[in-house]
């Protein structure tokens, strides 16, 4: 049993140390807005934070994750409140959405060291997500207000 | 109880409720899609004037949106489409996938009243029958209130979600109707006449918040991937390389060994292994080693089919399959004063949606019945197929609809639905099939390598009157349907009749080879390769002829006002006529089922490693009636970073029937920093309305090809536009 606390909660997990945090956030605590993409840390849909970090959890062992504080998009805000999820609806960015769970993670720990980001610092912060339907000027502009309006 | 049982027991409890007190016997309940409002499954007995829709005592009022959400915007646009009939108040509309997949209440009438979900045909497809159905609930709410309060149906107006009786002052909310209303035993026929002005429409063309994107920002969306189900295992397929393939011997004593996994299974095309967790079987499909029997695509090299695609293209005496035959251009081009030739080359490419294939089946335990949990893009064709495999009825196969994690064509094909049903049956559990996103690349079905031949003549007053294209490609509709008759294909040829240049003598034709490779549609479909030989076709023509390229097609087009008017639009947008410096600008237009678009790309280019970047693209979109005028230029925008990557990068490689790319290391789809400004201008036009999900794709190809013709002087004929492949056109 490996303990792990997310959004806050601790769980006791029955997984192997080495089990991707992916799956076990996925399948063993079914929180499954955190998406599997490409699984070799390459696209960015399972973005969470451990420590407030934002890190690919398809590459991250279970084991390197117990005892830190995992923030998944479930537990990044309540209700949907947070700033970046606000901008995300007023800015209409999602598409298939598939990957918007990543994004916004990814976003959120820009936001929380650059209160203020350039279209490049955005730019070079998010390139490692990938959207497929292309929504991308749309996340620059979610970011961007998000930064203004808080 | 996992979720979506819950859910299932809750809608036959409104069922029976709802059809107790009336004579309609359809409720329209929820499923995947009932997070939208959890309260709703909860809510009290609701009426039911048509199939489409039922309302609640409550004001709320539930619509069936028949297409597949894949990000296009469906789920919102087709019931913005019966609301404006029904005149609804959008506020209380609650948009649900269908529970109930009957293919002549809810399938698309452009299909062929079939639940398919491509080619950006469900607004046009389902626009009239919706306003119908729409019209028609509004009917059936006036004639329950004209009883109630005797008073003649004409004198009764509404107002969004109200009725009222001007005479008397009167008003009731569709809400308080539906708490009396009985449904008629007949339906009022309502005629095309009995609807709206477009004039006096008050949610199309009016820009409504997608119903979608509040789940989306908070990862509560249910996607296939995100299904679990009680007493599931999990499933990892190692698929044949090529299709075709089936396993001959199995070496499954390594996987076998890995914790959790309990059953190796052989299908007709791979072999499956089943076990605890995703992790584990994962990692068994990756110690399988299995020898597989043989089949055309083993023997398939891509690059050396290409060249001899393009040998072939050259061949006339090599007929094709004519797609579009108008005159006789055979026979003009022969007597043309002047002829210009061209060729040009596309290679496969893959979808790449985020959301790896996969599939959650239990098939009961007599085998005759089964439930199914995946996002589709053609649940005709799904349940059809689940039928015929399990030999049973279609009614026997329960299908629950999900988030799409992108289409773009791919979610069309239900490989791992049917290898899901095969495992479930082989192990009597019901079973959750993932694909990793190595084997959605290497068993990806991906859109046809092409190799174009083009000649066009010009009679002696200088006016084109000839063109004759001839596409040598796999055919997809072949692939798809396992018929390999030669016969028209609209996936690989759309595009190719170019009614944009109505040129009096015209023919194009699809020179069918089979190659064996996986074979699917892909966003754009045949317009995306079909453009970038076309447009860039007539560039080259433009310049041996010295005209600027714009002009030249506004020529072209004429008689073709809608095109023109986007060619003027894009141009005063790109400010067409000023001189650069060190970039330059390039066009291109297309015509994908009655939609028309133009696109300018200004492109600069770092010689010396031949990276070409993309610094801006405007493009003009006429689509019609514009039902979300603001979405359609979002999937513009969409389409059109979609194609970037494929332009500038993408490609697959078929090597001895393997493919060489795994994952996005190395098949490189445009990232953040690829994309330059976008923007797209929506002319809504009084036109039927027809697609907008794709048609940035093959603006792009051309426009950034052509815009590099114009700052260095030489044509790029092949996609991608890799640098090695720019460092090797220029020379360098």
């Amino acid at each position: 049993m490996v303990v792990l606390t997310v959004n806050g909660q601790q769980h006791e997990v029955d997984a192997a140390p080495d089990t991707p945090l992916l799956w076990v956030l996925r399948e063993h605590l079914k929180l499954t807005g955190t998406k599997f993409g490409c699984g070799i840390a390459a696209c960015g849909a399972c973005t969470v934070h451990i420590d407030g970090e934002a890190v690919r959890s398809c590459a991250m062992p279970l084991s390197l994750a117990a005892g830190k504080a995992v923030t998944t998009i479930e537990g990044l805000s309540a209700d949907g409140s947070h700033p970046l999820q606000k901008a995300w609806i007023a800015e209409q960015v999602p598409q298939c959405g598939y990957c918007q769970s990543g994004q916004i993670m990814q976003a959120a720990t820009l936001l929380a060291v650059n209160k203020n980001p350039s279209r490049d610092d955005i730019v070079e912060h998010m390139d490692g997500n990938i959207c497929r339907c292309g929504t991308y000027l749309k996340i620059i502009s979610a970011i961007a207000r998000a930064a203004r309006e808080g | 109880m996992n979720q979506h049982s819950k859910i299932s027991a809750v809608n036959r409890r409104n069922f029976l409720k709802t059809t107790a007190g009336l004579s309609l016997t359809l409720a329209i309940a929820p499923d995947a899609l009932s997070v939208i409002d959890d309260a709703f499954a909860d809510a009290p007995a609701a009426y039911t004037p048509n199939v489409w829709l039922t309302i609640a005592p409550d004001g709320t009022i539930t619509m069936v949106a028949p297409a597949a959400e894949m990000g296009q915007g469906s789920l919102t646009s087709l019931p913005v489409i019966i609301a404006e009939e029904l005149d609804a108040d959008w506020s209380k509309v609650r948009p649900v996938f269908p529970t109930e997949w009957d293919d002549k209440k809810f399938g698309n009438p452009g299909y062929n009243y079939t639940f398919q979900t491509s080619a950006s045909a469900s607004v046009t497809g389902y626009f009239t029958s919706l306003r119908m159905a729409g019209a028609q609930a509004r009917r059936v709410l006036l004639d329950a209130v004209a009883a109630k309060w005797a008073v003649p149906v004409g004198e009764l107006v509404t107002e969004p979600s109200v009725v009222v009786h001007k005479a008397s002052g009167r008003r009731i909310g569709y809400g308080e109707i539906a708490a009396f209303a009985i449904a008629p035993a007949e339906l009022p026929k309502i005629a095309e006449s009995d609807l709206k002005p477009t004039a006096s429409f008050r949610l199309i063309g009016k820009d409504i918040a997608r119903v979608d994107v509040p789940l989306k920002v908070k990862g509560a969306a249910q996607y296939g991937m995100d299904v679990q189900v009680p007493g599931m295992v999990y499933a990892a397929v190692l698929q044949s390389p090529y299709p075709g393939g089936a396993p001959l011997n199995v070496d499954d004593s390594r996987a076998r060994k890995v914790p959790g996994v309990t059953d190796v299974v052989k299908l007709p095309e791979g072999v499956g292994v089943i076990g605890t967790t995703v992790e584990g079987t994962q990692a068994a499909k990756s110690l399988l080693k299995v020898t597989w029997g043989d089949a055309p695509g083993a023997h398939l090299d891509s690059e050396q089919a290409l060249e001899e695609f393009a040998a072939i293209g050259r061949d006339k005496t090599r007929d094709g399959v004519a797609f579009e035959n108008k005159g006789d251009a055979k026979a003009a081009l022969a007597s043309a004063k002047r002829v210009f030739r061209g060729e040009y080359r596309t290679r496969y490419v893959y979808h790449a949606q985020m959301e790896p294939m996969n599939a959650t089946a239990a098939v009961a335990a007599d085998g005759k019945s089964a439930e199914l949990w995946v996002g589709t893009q053609a649940a005709t064709s799904l349940l059809n197929g689940v039928a015929r495999m399990l030999q049973t009825e279609r009614s026997k196969i329960v299908l629950h609809q999900h988030f799409l994690g992108g289409g773009f064509g791919r979610r069309g094909n239900h490989e791992t639905v049917y290898d899901a049903v095969r495992l479930s049956m082989a192990v009597g559990l019901p079973v959750k099939l993932i694909w990793t996103r190595e084997d959605d690349i290497t068993f990806g079905k991906f859109r046809p390598a092409t190799a174009h031949h083009i000649e066009a003549g010009f009679d002696e007053v200088g006016k084109l009157v000839a063109w004759h294209h001839r596409v040598v490609a796999e055919s997809v509709v072949a692939y798809v349907s396992g018929d390999p008759r030669p016969r028209q294909d609209r996936i690989v040829m759309k595009g190719s009749p170019i009614p944009q240049y109505p040129i009096a003598n015209k023919l194009a034709e699809h020179v069918i080879e089979n190659r064996g490779a996986r074979l699917s549609p892909w966003r754009g479909v045949g317009n995306g390769h079909n453009a970038f030989a076309i447009e860039s076709f007539v560039d080259d023509i433009a310049k041996d002829l010295g005209k600027d390229p714009l002009a030249f097609r506004l020529d072209l087009t004429e008689g073709v006002p809608r095109m023109q008017h986007l060619i003027r639009t894009v141009a005063a947008m790109s400010d067409w006529s000023r001189q650069r410096d060190g970039t330059a600008l390039g066009i291109g237009t297309m015509v994908k089922d009655d939609t028309l678009a133009a696109g300018v790309a200004e492109v600069s280019l770092d010689r010396k490693t031949g990276k070409i970047k993309v610094l801006n693209f405007w493009a003009a979109l006429d689509a019609g009636i514009a039902v979300q005028p603001r979405n359609l230029a979002a999937q513009t925008e969409g389409s059109i970073v979609y194609a970037l990557g494929s332009v500038l990068r993408e490609k697959i490689t078929i090597k001895d029937g393997h493919v060489l790319q795994s994952n996005y290391s190395d098949y490189e789809v445009a990232r953040m920093s690829d994309v330059p400004p976008i923007e797209v201008k929506v002319v809504s036009t009084d036109n039927h309305p027809t697609g907008g999900g794709e048609e940035g794709v093959p603006l792009v190809a051309c426009a950034v090809g052509n815009a590099i013709a114009a700052l260095t002087g030489v044509r790029l004929h092949e996609l991608p536009f890799s640098p090695e492949r720019v460092r090797g056109a220029l020379g360098v």
